[in-house]
């Protein structure tokens, strides 16, 4: 079997989804059914006090017993931020250490600040957290982050929420090939063939939220990255053909074609091709 | 009275109370939770134990939807 092992834990799916931005929790248990994901992330906010009395919990619409849960540090801008809110993330889900962490370094862009992830991973891992770790695709970087002991590094195809898809395929190959642990994409992906690309890229696994949940129809965009990832993983294992600009080879016999007598220019005579 | 500030609300109470009664008084009791208590994670086993003192701020949080 081709699964994905994530620090020792097996999976079948290569999909990772987040479940933010969906218009209500059906709409979120129904994308994230169709995504196929065994690995979902969630975010940890202050309640609202005095007034969640009959509030649904995210936790109820996706137990921790049907799915891994990975709380990610989403919106926190400082390491301390970061790492209490998986500290926070640890006790609420029983020990669970399974984490995302990233370290924002400005609103607009929502670029990591690398200088901090790296800051804060080290306490996270003195901490026994395994940290998945959001990057920039910078390979020096991810390789220093793979090091320092991160169970998965999940370096940007392109900024969060911007759907513009894989900018530098050239250095996730680079990321990849230095890698031991599993590389993720992580942010970017507008829509399937983005996914696709990552995969045949040879990434181990692709995370994604806005690119389904901001879709027209989210749940049939979830069914269609379900198969984009799959679709790209199994063409990634199948390893492509080489591209060729010239020399093209028909896939039906060059032998036997019913002769014609017109000359056409650069074909030998007698229903032949070179 | 004491007064605390929870999730950066300021509230005042009577008299001292503890973290699993903080817990009732929001009405969060049975609820998915975590409690963070100037800077240090409160686990649950200890909720009933540790009172809480004026000054003291506190985190509530929940797993919501994210990315």
């Amino acid at each position: 079997m081709d699964n994905l092992v994530i620090a020792g834990k097996t999976y079948s799916s290569r999909l990772l989804v987040g479940t933010g931005k969906y218009k209500d929790f059906n709409e979120t248990r129904a994308a994230v059914e169709a995504s196929g994901a065994e690995i979902i992330t969630v975010a940890i906010r202050r309640t609202n006090i005095g007034q969640n009395a009959g509030e649904p919990n995210l936790l109820d619409v996706l137990p921790p017993s049907e799915y891994t849960l990975l709380p990610n540090t989403a919106g926190c801008y400082t390491l301390d931020d970061a790492v209490r809110t998986l500290r926070l993330a640890r006790e609420l889900l029983d020990g669970h250490s399974l984490v995302k962490l990233e370290v924002l370094g400005d609103p607009k862009t929502l670029y990591p600040n690398m200088v901090e992830t790296l800051k804060a991973v080290e306490i996270l891992i003195k901490e026994d957290f395994q940290v998945m770790v959001y990057t920039s695709d910078d390979p020096i970087i991810a390789k220093q982050l793979e090091d320092m002991g991160c169970v998965a590094v999940m370096p940007l195809a392109s900024l969060i929420g911007s759907g513009m898809g894989i900018l530098n395929p050239w250095n996730l190959q680079i990321i990849i090939d230095n890698a031991k642990i599993p590389v993720l994409v992580d942010a970017g992906v507008g829509t399937a063939s983005d996914a696709t690309i990552a995969m045949e890229l040879g990434c181990d696994g692709v995370l994604m939220n806005t690119a389904i949940a901001a879709a027209q129809h989210p749940v049939l965009m979830a069914s269609a990255m379900r198969k984009a990832v799959e679709a790209g993983r199994e063409a990634y294992l199948a390893g492509r053909m080489a591209k060729k600009l010239y020399s093209a080879s028909p896939s039906s016999p060059t032998e036997g074609v019913i002769a014609s007598t017109e000359k056409i220019p650069g074909k030998p005579a007698g229903g032949k091709s070179e | 009275m004491i007064q605390l500030t929870i999730n950066g609300q300021p509230q005042q109470f009577e008299a001292p109370i503890n973290v699993a009664q903080l817990i009732d008084h929001l009405a969060l009791h049975g609820k998915r939770i975590a409690i963070e208590r100037n800077g240090e994670i409160v686990p649950r086993s200890q909720f009933p134990q540790q009172m809480l003192v004026h000054g003291d701020q506190l985190e509530v949080v929940v797993a919501v939807g994210g990315g």
